[in-house]
């Protein structure tokens, strides 16, 4: 379980997150929605230990990650997996390298067992082609399904996607749905995903979480979102004209 | 062979390897010019032509062949560690090592200051050895001096500590260039413009800081 309590986080005279508090279940998707620019990325790099909040607390199964010992935060660290907004692969190795990297880094499995291993996650994620291609000669969606599966290469607690589907065709982003939500029940993962994807958010939210410039407005599950009188989640969610007019 | 050796070792020809031919081009086109206008400024007969060779080695030995390769170097080595480590920052590739728990300093910046630690003095020699002999080749193409006479004065009067010296000024440098440029690259904020702002940083501030130890250098050890 991932605890955060009272993320605090500004940018010179800018707040970007106030006071915000949440719970992930383990074995739960849950999701953090809201609009461009209201700090979901940013929150989540404060979860991450990338950004360091300037006040609150981030507990990973009690632990505390922002103000633990430097082995409590590695051993946190080498439990989660991170996809990123825009992939992040490392642009000097290939696809299967960089599958491979965190194996590679922090196990000692013998080399024929990574290699199974990460073929195995590109498998999953449709890539098992593209394994000797360069990050630079494949398409921004094929980036971001690389990234996933070096997020999951290594068996991970935690895991966090930002925007998952973004920039992927409906179908392939449905797969990507089913993929995160398979493994996170399988594996019994807490996985923590941003997402603006209303399609995402009605299969794969188990439990979301809805921001609006930087505040928590709304919480609850993809069977009560559509009942909310939040005013800024509906504006958000009836974006949408087909499901504005379900609701009509 | 472990993971932090190889990285050194890609390093190596990254750095050192991918810079030979441009080293050999300067070097040795300075060595002739050098030995060129040395003879067009010895007049006088009472001057003896092995003067030239001894001023083309002493120049590049002490000077010419670590000062100016190595601020062909910090354009060339400079701006690529900058330039790539600003483009795995703003790509978040920095931020991916971090979160695998990987010391992404150490991982990325430290082979690259020991492989240019290795490699700067291996180009600095090449370019010593280059320097003189493009001076020997344009000295006696041109009829300026005759081989015997400059070999002679190649070694007439030699003082091995100037290659002491060279090799000293040519480590410092790389370990300036290095890191200056590794500190450019790796606090690099924003998008591609402020990674091309970094890379032009990382040149003009190494070697700003090349020049400035070569003075200091001299000061101190000559
Ligand atoms: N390093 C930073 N320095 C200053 N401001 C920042 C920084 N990172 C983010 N911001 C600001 O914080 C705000 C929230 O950014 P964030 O990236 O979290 O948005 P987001 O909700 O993820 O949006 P999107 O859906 O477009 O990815 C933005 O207004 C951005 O300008
Ligand atoms: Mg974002």
């Amino acid at each position: 379980m991932i605890e955060i309590k009272n993320i605090q986080k500004t940018f010179g005279e800018r707040t970007i997150l106030s006071g915000i508090s949440g719970k992930f279940l383990p074995g739960d998707t849950s999701l953090i929605i809201g609009g461009s620019g209201t700090g979901k990325s940013v929150l989540l790099k404060c979860m991450i230990g990338l950004i360091k909040p300037e006040e609150g607390q981030v507990l990973y199964d009690g632990r505390d990650f922002l103000t633990g010992d430097e082995d409590t935060q590695k051993a946190i660290r080498r439990e989660m997996g991170v996809l990123f907004q825009g992939g992040a692969l490392f642009d000097s190795k290939t696809v299967l390298e960089n599958v491979r990297f965190p194996l590679d880094m922090l196990t000692n499995m013998p080399t024929s067992e990574k290699m199974e291993r990460a073929q195995f996650c590109l498998q999953r994620v449709g890539l098992e082609n593209a394994a000797d291609r360069m990050p630079s000669e494949i398409s921004g969606g094929m980036k971001k399904r690389v990234g996933i599966a070096r997020a999951i290469v290594m068996n991970p607690k935690y895991l966090f996607c930002d925007e998952p589907n973004s920039g992927l065709d409906p179908l392939t982003s449905i797969k990507i749905d089913e993929l995160i939500r398979e493994i996170t029940d399988e594996f019994k993962i807490t996985t923590v995903v941003i997402t603006h994807d209303m399609n995402s958010m009605m299969e794969i939210g188990e439990k979301i979480m809805f921001l609006y410039q930087g505040k928590k407005m709304w919480e609850g599950t993809s069977s009560t979102i559509t009942q909310s009188n939040v005013a800024e989640l509906n504006e958000f969610i009836y974006a949408n004209k087909l499901l504005r007019d379900t609701k009509a | 062979m472990g993971v932090y050796s190889k990285l050194v070792l890609d390093e190596c020809i990254q750095i050192g390897i991918n810079s030979v031919f441009i080293v050999s081009i300067v070097s040795t086109f300075i060595g002739a010019v050098t030995c060129v206008q040395t003879a067009y400024n010895l007049v006088s007969p009472l001057v003896p032509l092995t003067i030239i060779a001894v001023i083309v080695r002493d120049s590049t030995i002490l000077e010419l062949a670590p000062t100016i390769t190595c601020v062909v170097l910090s354009g060339k080595v400079g701006s690529n560690i900058a330039g790539g480590l600003g483009t795995m920052r703003i790509t978040e590739q920095i931020d991916a090592l971090e979160v695998m728990g990987i010391n992404s300093s150490s991982y990325l910046v430290l082979p690259k200051v020991l492989a240019s630690m290795i490699t700067f003095p291996m180009l600095v020699i090449l370019a010593g050895f280059l320097s003189i002999y493009g001076g020997y080749i344009a000295g006696t193409a041109a009829d300026i001096i005759t081989p015997e006479d400059y070999i002679s004065g190649l070694r007439s009067d030699f003082k091995p500590f100037s290659i002491t010296f060279a090799l000293i000024k040519s480590v410092v440098f790389a370990f300036l260039i290095s890191t200056i440029s590794s500190f450019k690259g790796y606090y690099t904020a924003g998008g591609a413009l402020e990674v091309g702002q970094a890379s032009t940083a990382a040149v003009t501030n190494s070697c700003i800081a090349v020049l400035a130890a070569d003075f200091l250098l001299a000061q101190l050890l000559l």
